[in-house]
């Protein structure tokens, strides 16, 4: 890496308060999004704490509401955590494309790995210069961490305070949320091919396997979709 | 007991994957069919979590009111509506519907 970037030796950069107003701006509308968390966990069965908890120290969308969701299907303990686990890996893709664009100190890395998610990797890799990706990754992380962990335990609280979730419609937050998350992924045949194969799998499967299993053996779509177009070549 | 299970799992299985990517050095996820299936991976995720909590009630597959909502989440999106409003018309869609019986 040239020991230019980021240093005297560039060009002055993107400004920074449109780094920042860009940062909270994705912080602020994703982070007001733990209230659907807060929400769907409640309605779940899982208590205010170990919402909390699971904001606090999991802090991947996807993979809370994925963990939430199948414990309320009656998933065991080693599946919900196994399906939740595996859609927090693509959070290692985003960690490597930051190591290098960020640059990061040893010692930083263990604390700046908590805020690897899809926001703040599309944040700092949309930026043209390294301070202003750190600076937008360090701003997206912040606001969303807090504001995130926030509106979760407000989430909670309001949802055991109205009682009966679904009453309210509040079941349909969670699947809300997946389409949202899904929708922009669907650019090409492929993917679209393969949310097809996994949505029949994940069906399918549902009265024949014991909760929790069939989201995995969806997972094989991925696998499935990739070996039957390398065939095709 | 079970839940605690599951999520300390969750937590330092979604951690360690966050690390892995810092510390990795570059080249060894950089494989073109690893980097095919991570982000096929989430696509068969979301996508079957998606359908199951729509039309999933225990073991059994039903279409509910639950169906309304996502309609209109999918509405929403093709109108490029902001997270937070795609998220909205779904809850509220669904409560409509069952408030008239449905």
């Amino acid at each position: 890496m040239a020991a230019g970037a980021g240093g005297a030796a560039e060009p002055a950069g993107r400004p920074r308060g449109r780094v920042v107003r860009d940062a909270l701006g994705v912080g602020v509308a994703v982070g007001l999004s733990g209230f659907a968390f807060g929400v769907t966990a409640a309605g779940s069965g899982v208590s205010a704490l170990q919402a909390c908890v699971l904001s606090l120290f999991v802090f991947t969308g996807a993979s809370q509401f994925a963990l939430v969701g199948a414990l309320a299907a009656g998933g065991n303990p080693f599946t919900a955590a196994a399906g939740a686990f595996f859609l927090g890996t693509r959070n290692a893709f985003y960690g490597l494309r930051l190591s290098q664009l960020l640059a990061l100190p040893r010692a930083v890395r263990p604390l700046a790995a908590h805020w690897v998610i899809d926001e703040t990797a599309a944040v700092a890799l949309a930026q043209p210069d390294r301070r202003s990706a750190r600076l937008g990754f360090t701003v997206t992380g912040l606001t969303l961490y807090v504001l995130w962990n926030l509106t979760t335990l407000l989430g909670v609280l309001g949802a055991e305070a109205i009682g009966d979730t679904a009453a309210w419609g509040l079941d349909a937050a969670g699947p809300a949320v997946f389409l949202a998350l899904l929708a922009p992924m669907l650019r090409t045949g492929t993917e679209r091919a393969v949310a097809v194969l996994a949505v029949v799998l994940g069906l399918g499967l549902l009265p024949v396997l014991p909760a929790g299993l069939p989201v995995l053996a969806a997972a094989l779509a991925a696998p499935a979709i990739l070996w039957l177009k390398g065939r095709r070549k | 007991m079970n839940v605690w299970l599951a999520i300390v799992l969750t937590a330092a299985g979604c951690y360690a994957v966050k690390l892995a990517g810092l510390l990795v050095p570059a080249g060894a996820l950089e494989r073109p069919l690893v980097r095919r299936l991570a982000g096929l991976l989430p696509v068969a995720l979301l996508a079957a979590l998606t359908a199951q909590q729509t039309f999933g009630a225990g073991q059994q597959v039903v279409l509910d009111a639950r169906a309304a909502g996502l309609a209109a989440a999918g509405i929403a999106l093709l109108l490029r509506a902001p997270f937070l409003l795609v998220v909205g018309a779904a809850v509220a869609v669904t409560a409509g519907v069952r408030a008239l019986g449905g």
